[in-house]
Formats: structure tokens, C-alpha cells, sequence
């Protein structure tokens, strides 16, 4: 007799449609640029046209002058506190007395319309004095302008190798470059409180600062959960926020700000630029002794979440491999340049582009095949990690990844003559005749949730209602599936399928944390895990049941409590869950300083016109290692959006900087990989049991991004014959040099 | 100066104040908010509309200039209700993410499979060459398109 409890439809380990799919694809779904309010002012921003000045007068009068202008506000309308910051609030609201990098916000104005609101800000004069600006990383270093230095030494700091190679590397500024720029609105509540809706990665940290600035309680702000046309990084930190909560309450009005592109590119940090200097030792037979690393990022004007890259830049700086003897130096440089902060892979990415350079010329020197190198050195469960001596207590199955990529078939050499598959695509301009085509490897590590002791905790509740459950959260939903995800891991948790994810503002919930460093499925996924497990054993005692499905509470086959009744007792959970306690670094960099570990590696295959210096990428394969795969569509879609960006980085995206300015801040200008651009990719998902995420399962977002850009750079080495240590690769880079 | 356009197949009229975009015209006069705005010159085709038959960045084109035309914006290619088969086709292969793209590229291949019932994999790709999504790495989208089924009534 089949069994009358049915099992729910759409859980963990299935790939259900997204609950927002629709809405996207009909163009009905909300994003921050699409709402309104009735009376809604436009705000605009007055940014520095200098890398550093002193803000000698500002004249508001033309501006007030014009019809139409509300307010115009500048660092002396702050109303609280006049900074604020991802982790130290020591960027200006808006700038008082000195502007430190090209674009910083000097004034805001509302107006009637978005045209009167520019034009309003355009007509406010500032006049500047024009300082020195401080715009090289190692000048910085040398004035001490540094936000944060982080020394490494792990094992005997004598021991040396036989086999030397050394080697120094850049890695050029990235921006994330999500589709959607900032924008939001802010509703005054009436009562001398704000409603902001706006583009973030993490509302109740927003929601901090909002009332730190406007001097406000805690409880007269509510940051809404709003939809966000992408991330990568670009959302963590607070831009039109408080502008838009202080025009709000000044005006009594609903006011909006959307940033155009060249404004987004100066309204966001970015990835920061890297200098890297390595030296790798080994014995004859390969074994990694010793490595040495100087680390520079150059954060910027402001802190922004540069502390934090540093420590993950030096903290990752040898890679997913063993190493007995470990020299790390950062630094994270303060300069005049725009700030920098986080992006997809988060000073992973820039040191795995050196550490895998590094790691191939080894093998070079040594007369050894890559791989082997990688796997006789490979870092695994049970290991110390060679910077931070940490013991990896969860699966890192480094080794297999190395065998997947092994296992892989390598394409055939192109046959095809259609232009499209060649170097330059559509531009005609390549010979079949002068493409050689290279393979590459890399391998790179990645922590999984924030690190060094901070309390990383989300916060989830689920609700039993008429119709089935709602997983209430502050979680942002970028476009990854969280969305999705939370609702899988809620319907096998309790039984059912008729489940909601609701996004709730910074009143209704704690906090999720931020969208990053991807830990959201872990983080965010525990606690509705952990919720919809205690509803439901909770449910079920009440009632004396042994079963939960869309029907009600079942005993022995027996129905006992219709859904209906149960969805009118008000069940529900709510819960924070927090990850495996870490710790500070010691004054040798050593601690318990993380809470997971995810690896992947990447093999690249390119062709590549040497005599032009066009690169197409044909293949990007992967082996990842995904704990357990909750939804395998979506992480397919994180591995090959990931490998994109991976891409971009090692072959066309750079914000170029002249003297603080940037140079390309035009979709035109800033190139990002079209769909030709695209390589075919394989994924393999290397699932092992063991981590503390739910059902297994960790974060998958930012490892496609760490090695992804360096077996291209790899890949293009073995095709070109150049050194390439500098990303992006040019055409000049591979033609010129 | 007043505007009269068709736009997803119903006459309206339009006041352009300013010398704004076909796009600013959908969005802030007629409140079509589909169509999006990530770039404003032409290079993301998040604003893609189909013009007179012609597929267009909507940014690009003068509102005053639409003046007398057709346009169809992802509002019209999307059906009463469920889904067009190129959007059915997007939403089983996981083809939308953020989802600002999203729209852009509907119109454009819907473009596409109106004027080639059965592009290959090449064809796909130059179609949609104009449409930069920065989440999904494009791979869900050609496997979405590749298996679009265009029935009869298309």
C-alpha cells in the first residue's frame, strides 16, 4: 500500500524554477530604479572633480536659484555623525573640509525631476584648492599611509629549498560592474523616521550607519530588502543611502537617486589593484619549503572593507598547497585613488594569479608536468595551512580536483574558419595560420564566511501559514537563487512544498549578515534549517504526529490536523545561527582564523594570434568543490558567471587610473566579456560530506572567480611564450613586449 | 512637443519636454519599466526594444525620433499570462539571475526567432552580442535558446 504522506516537490538536491523567474523575464519585477512614491522628489550628486583638494568655499545660491529645487545639502546638514564605513566609519557623509579622491560626494540636492535635479548640481560652484595627491601603493607604504600591515611567519624561517624561483606580479583594478547601478528611495515615515529602499548587499549594516548619520534611533529607520540588478562586492558599502535618508527627512518628501554608469563606476568601490613579490623554494623532488610573499593592494581614500582583503590576500597567499616554512608581508595602502573594496574572490583572487604563476614555473625549473607539482604539494583535510598554520577539520578535496582536471578531455585544435571562433572575433582581422593555441591550470582557495573572530550570525524565522510556510529573512537575493535556495532547504526540512522566502526589512528581523564572502546558502541556510527542523519537531509533538506534509500532521497513515487548521495556530521559529567560532591572527599571523574552505581549480584553453595579441578563450573547465550541491542549476550558474568574471580579469577588465582619475568609466570604455567572449565550460561538482552548511553543503560563489583568471593568464603563457605577469593581459602585453 | 507613437500595439501620446531617449519615454512617461537602464550609450542592451522591425537600444534612439513608430517592448512580447517560449525556454534552463539583462535579451531573441525559426549556436551568439549580463556567464541562456521550440502560432 503506497504510503498516503507525500514527499514535498521542489527540495534540496532539485533545481525548481526561480520563485522571481517570471516576473524578471516579463520585465514586472521591481528592481530600486523602477519604484516610486507620490510626491517623490529626484536627488543628484555633486562629486569632486580632483583627486585631493581643500574645499576652499561652496556656493549653494545658483542651485536654489533654479525652479524646481528642493535642498541642497552639504557635510554641514549631516545630522549625526559625519562618517561612515563598512568596518571604521572614516569616509565623510559628504566632504567638509578636503575631498581625498576623484568623485568623492561634496553635495546632494533634490529636485522636482531628475533633469532639474543635475542640472541643480551642476550649478553649484565649489571652489577647490588643488593638494598633491598621493596615488602609487609602495609610496604610500614608505609614508606609512596604510590602513592595515599583516606579517605572516609560520616554521623555521631558515629553511631553504634547492629549486628557486621568484617573480612579481600586478594585478590591475577590477570593477564589479553589476548591471544595475545604485538607486533607491527614501519614504519619510512622517513622524520624523525614513523607509530606505535601496541597492545593497547587506540592510541591516545600512541600516547602522543610516542612524548613525542622521542621529536617528535604531527605530525610526527601516531598511527594506529591494530589488538589486547584481553585486559582486559593489553593494556592501553605504553610497546613496544616507544621502537619500537625509534629503528624505529634510524635505518631508519621498526622495530618489538612481546613479547613471559613469556615476556608478566613482559611486562603488572596486577590486583592489595588487603588487605581489614572491619567492618559491622547493627540494629536488618538488616538495614546497618555503615561501616568501610581499602583498600591496591599494585600498583607496577610505577604509572601506580593505582590512579585511589584506587579511585574506596574505592568509591565501600560498594557495591550496603545504608549505613547511612561510613568510608573508601586506600591506593595504591608503592613497588618493578611488576606495577599494570587496569583489567577488576578495584578495584571493589577486594572489592566486601570482601563487599559480609561481607554481608553474616551479615546475618549469624543476622539468616537472603542473599538475603533479600541484598534486604532490596539495593542501587537504587534516593539513595545516601553510600561512595561518590553521588545521583544515572540514573536506578539502583538493586532490580530487587535481584528478578531475586530469580527467577532462582537452578540445580538438579549431577547424572551424568562422570568425567568430577565432581571436578577434568579428574583426576579420586574424589568419588562421598565426593562432596557437595554449592550455592552463590553476588551483585556488577560497574561506567560506567572514573570518578573524568576527560574530558571523543570520538570522531566519519560518512561519507556518494557511497555505504552507514563509522563510521571513533580511538576506539580500543578488541574483545568485538565495531566493530559491532557502525555500528548497525550508520544504525538506518540514515535509512540505508550498513554501514562500519572504525578504523583511531591518524591523521585522535581525540581521542575515552581509550577501558575501559566500556565505549565504551556510549561514542563512543553517538558520532555516535549523528553524524549519524545530517547527517541525515541535508541530508534530503537539500534536502527538509523525509526519508532515501539504496535507497536515499525520499519525500512522492517519491524517490528524488538516493543513488549514494548522496554518491558523500561528506556528513559528525563529532562529540565528552562527558558524564555527574563529580567531584574531597572533602576532605571527597564526589562529583558527576561518571557518570553511572551498577549492577549485580551472583549466583553460586558449587560441591566441601572437602576432596581434588577440586572445580567444575557447574552454574554461572546473572541478569544484561544492560540499553538496542544494540546487545544481544555480550552482552551474555561479560556476559559469564566476569563470566570467574570472575572464574579464585575466583578458580585457581594468578601470584604468591616471592621477587618481579614472580614465574608462563608460560601459564603452570599461570592457566587460560579451556572450562571444564566452568560453564553453564543463563544471564538475566534487560533493563530500562534512561541512557545518546545511545538508553539507558550502558557499559556491566566489571560488569560479579565484583561479579562473590565472589558468587563463596560464593558458596564454603556453600559447604566447611571454612571462604575462600582470593581468588584464593586453594585446600589446603579448604582441609588444 | 507632443509624440504620438504605437508602442505593443496601442496608440499613445506623449509629451517630451526634454531632449530624452525612446527609453526615458517608456520608462518615465508611459511607466513601461521593463526596459532598463544600465548604460545609457548603446554598449548593454538591458534597454533593447524592436523599433519599426528593427532591434534597437531604446537609449540610443531620440524620443522625438520615435515619433509615427512601432515599438514593441518586453511588455509586448510577454503574453496575458504564462510565458512566451523564448522566456519558458529562459526560466526551466536557469537563464536569469539579477535579472537586469533579462528583459533586453527576450526582446532580442525574440527578434531573432521571429526572423530565424532555428538558429544555430553561432547565430544565437551573434543575436544576442549586444546584451551583456555580467551574472550567469552566458551558458544558461545558449542552452535556453538552443532548446526553444517556436510553435506554429509563432
Amino acid at each position: 500500500m503506497a504510503p498516503r504522506v507525500r514527499a514535498p516537490e521542489g527540495g534540496v538536491g532539485e533545481s525548481p524554477l526561480r520563485p522571481d523567474g517570471a516576473a524578471k523575464l516579463r520585465g514586472e519585477f521591481d528592481y530600486a530604479q523602477d519604484l516610486s512614491a507620490e510626491g517623490m522628489l529626484w536627488a543628484a550628486t555633486v562629486r569632486s572633480p580632483h583627486a585631493r583638494a581643500r574645499i576652499v568655499a561652496i556656493d549653494l545660491a545658483p542651485a536654489l536659484a533654479i525652479g524646481g529645487v528642493h535642498a541642497c545639502l552639504t557635510a554641514d546638514d549631516v545630522p549625526g555623525r559625519g562618517t561612515f564605513g563598512l568596518e571604521h566609519p572614516d569616509q565623510p557623509v559628504l566632504a567638509a573640509d578636503e575631498v581625498r579622491f576623484w568623485g568623492e560626494p561634496v553635495a546632494v540636492v533634490a529636485a522636482e525631476d531628475p533633469d532639474t535635479a543635475r542640472r541643480a548640481a551642476a550649478a553649484i560652484e565649489v571652489r577647490y584648492e588643488e593638494l598633491d595627491a598621493l596615488t602609487d601603493a609602495e609610496e604610500a607604504d614608505r609614508s606609512d599611509e596604510v590602513f592595515r600591515r599583516l606579517r605572516i611567519r609560520r616554521g623555521d624561517q631558515a629553511l631553504h629549498g634547492t629549486v628557486v624561483v621568484e617573480g612579481e606580479y600586478e594585478v590591475g583594478m577590477q570593477d564589479q560592474a553589476p548591471l544595475g547601478t545604485e538607486a533607491g528611495l527614501a519614504i519619510p515615515d512622517g513622524e520624523g523616521g525614513v523607509d530606505l529602499y535601496a541597492t545593497s548587499q547587506y540592510v541591516h549594516v545600512d541600516h547602522e550607519q543610516v542612524v548613525a548619520s542622521l542621529g536617528l534611533r535604531p527605530e525610526q529607520v527601516r531598511a527594506h530588502p529591494t530589488g538589486i540588478g547584481g553585486a559582486f562586492g559593489a553593494r556592501e558599502d553605504v553610497n546613496l543611502h544616507i544621502h537619500l535618508c537625509m534629503l528624505a527627512l529634510h524635505t518631508g518628501r519621498p526622495v530618489k537617486m538612481v546613479y547613471q554608469r559613469s556615476e556608478s563606476f566613482t559611486g562603488h568601490v572596486h577590486r583592489h589593484p595588487a603588487w605581489l613579490r614572491y619567492r618559491h623554494e622547493a627540494d629536488e623532488d618538488g616538495r614546497l619549503v618555503r615561501v616568501e610573499a610581499r602583498v600591496v593592494i591599494d585600498g583607496g581614500a577610505y577604509a572601506s572593507t580593505t582590512s579585511a582583503v589584506l587579511a585574506n590576500a596574505c592568509y591565501f597567499a600560498v594557495g591550496p598547497y603545504r608549505s613547511d616554512s612561510v613568510s608573508v608581508d601586506g600591506v593595504g595602502a591608503r592613497t588618493n585613488n578611488p576606495p577599494c573594496g570587496a569583489m567577488r574572490g576578495f584578495g584571493a583572487v589577486q594572489v592566486c594569479f601570482a601563487y599559480e604563476a609561481q607554481m608553474d614555473r616551479l615546475a618549469g625549473a624543476l622539468g616537472m608536468d603542473p599538475l603533479d607539482l600541484r598534486e604532490l604539494n596539495a593542501l587537504g583535510t587534516g593539513d595545516s595551512m601553510a600561512t595561518t598554520g590553521q588545521v583544515i577539520d572540514t573536506p578539502l578535496p583538493t586532490l580530487d580536483v587535481i584528478k578531475s582536471l586530469r580527467a577532462m578531455p582537452l578540445p580538438e585544435p579549431a577547424t572551424s574558419a568562422h570568425h567568430s571562433d577565432l581571436p578577434g572575433g568579428s574583426g576579420l582581422t586574424t589568419e588562421p595560420h598565426h593562432v596557437r593555441r595554449g592550455v592552463g591550470y590553476a588551483l585556488g582557495l577560497k574561506n567560506l564566511g567572514f573570518s578573524e573572530g568576527s560574530d558571523d550570525y543570520a538570522q531566519a524565522r519560518v512561519r507556518l501559514t494557511s497555505e504552507g510556510a514563509v522563510v521571513e529573512t533580511a538576506a539580500i537575493e543578488v541574483g545568485q537563487g538565495l531566493v530559491t535556495v532557502l525555500g528548497q532547504i525550508a520544504r525538506s526540512a518540514l515535509g512540505i512544498s508550498n513554501v514562500e522566502v519572504a525578504h523583511v526589512d531591518t524591523s521585522r528581523i535581525d540581521s542575515a549578515g552581509s550577501t558575501s564572502a559566500s556565505r549565504q546558502t551556510q549561514l542563512s541556510g543553517g538558520a532555516t534549517l535549523e528553524a524549519a527542523t524545530r517547527l517541525r519537531h515541535r508541530v508534530l509533538a503537539h500534536h502527538d504526529g509523525d509526519q508532515l506534509d501539504d496535507q497536515g500532521v499525520w499519525r500512522d497513515d492517519e491524517l490528524l490536523v488538516e493543513w488549514s487548521a494548522l496554518g491558523e495556530e500561528g506556528w513559528e521559529e525563529t532562529v540565528t545561527f552562527r558558524h564555527p567560532p574563529t580567531t584574531g591572527p597572533d602576532e605571527n599571523g597564526q589562529g583558527v582564523i576561518h571557518a570553511d574552505f572551498a577549492v577549485a581549480g580551472h583549466r583553460a584553453v586558449v587560441d591566441v594570434d601572437t602576432e596581434l595579441g588577440l586572445v580567444k578563450v575557447v574552454r574554461v573547465d572546473t572541478a569544484q568543490d561544492v560540499g553538496l550541491a542544494l540546487n545544481p542549476q544555480s550552482v552551474r550558474g555561479q560556476i559559469e558567471g564566476g569563470i566570467l568574471q574570472g575572464v574579464g580579469l585575466a583578458v580585457m577588465e581594468e578601470l584604468v587610473m591616471k592621477e587618481g582619475v579614472i580614465l574608462n568609466a563608460t560601459f564603452t570604455d570599461y570592457l566587460l566579456p560579451t556572450i562571444l567572449d564566452a568560453p564553453d565550460v564543463e563544471a564538475l561538482l566534487i560533493e563530500r560530506e562534512g561541512s557545518w552548511g546545511p545538508f553539507g553543503a558550502k558557499g559556491v560563489g566566489e571560488p569560479p572567480t579565484i583561479s579562473s583568471t590565472a589558468a587563463v593568464a596560464a593558458a596564454i603563457r603556453a600559447a604566447s611564450g611571454k612571462e604575462l605577469n600582470r593581468v588584464p593581459i593586453r594585446p600589446q602585453d603579448i604582441a609588444l613586449e | 512637443m507632443i509624440v504620438e507613437l504605437t508602442v505593443n500595439g496601442e496608440q499613445v501620446t506623449a509629451r517630451v519636454t526634454h531632449p530624452g531617449s525612446l527609453l526615458d519615454l517608456l520608462r518615465d512617461d508611459l511607466g513601461l519599466l521593463g526596459s532598463k537602464n544600465a548604460c545609457e550609450q548603446g554598449e548593454c542592451g538591458s534597454c533593447s526594444v524592436v523599433l519599426d522591425g528593427e532591434l534597437v537600444c531604446s537609449c540610443l534612439v531620440m524620443a522625438a525620433d520615435a515619433a509615427n513608430s512601432s515599438v514593441t517592448t518586453v511588455e509586448g512580447v510577454s503574453p496575458e499570462d504564462g510565458l512566451h517560449p523564448v522566456q519558458e525556454a529562459m526560466h526551466r534552463a536557469g537563464a536569469v539571475q539579477c535579472g537586469f539583462c533579462t528583459p533586453g535579451i527576450v526582446v532580442a531573441a525574440v527578434d531573432l526567432f521571429a526572423r530565424n525559426p532555428h538558429p544555430s549556436g553561432t547565430e544565437i551568439k551573434e543575436a544576442l552580442a549586444g546584451n551583456i549580463c555580467r551574472c550567469t556567464g552566458y551558458g544558461a541562456i545558449i542552452r535556453a535558446l538552443e532548446a526553444v521550440e517556436i510553435g506554429a502560432e509563432t
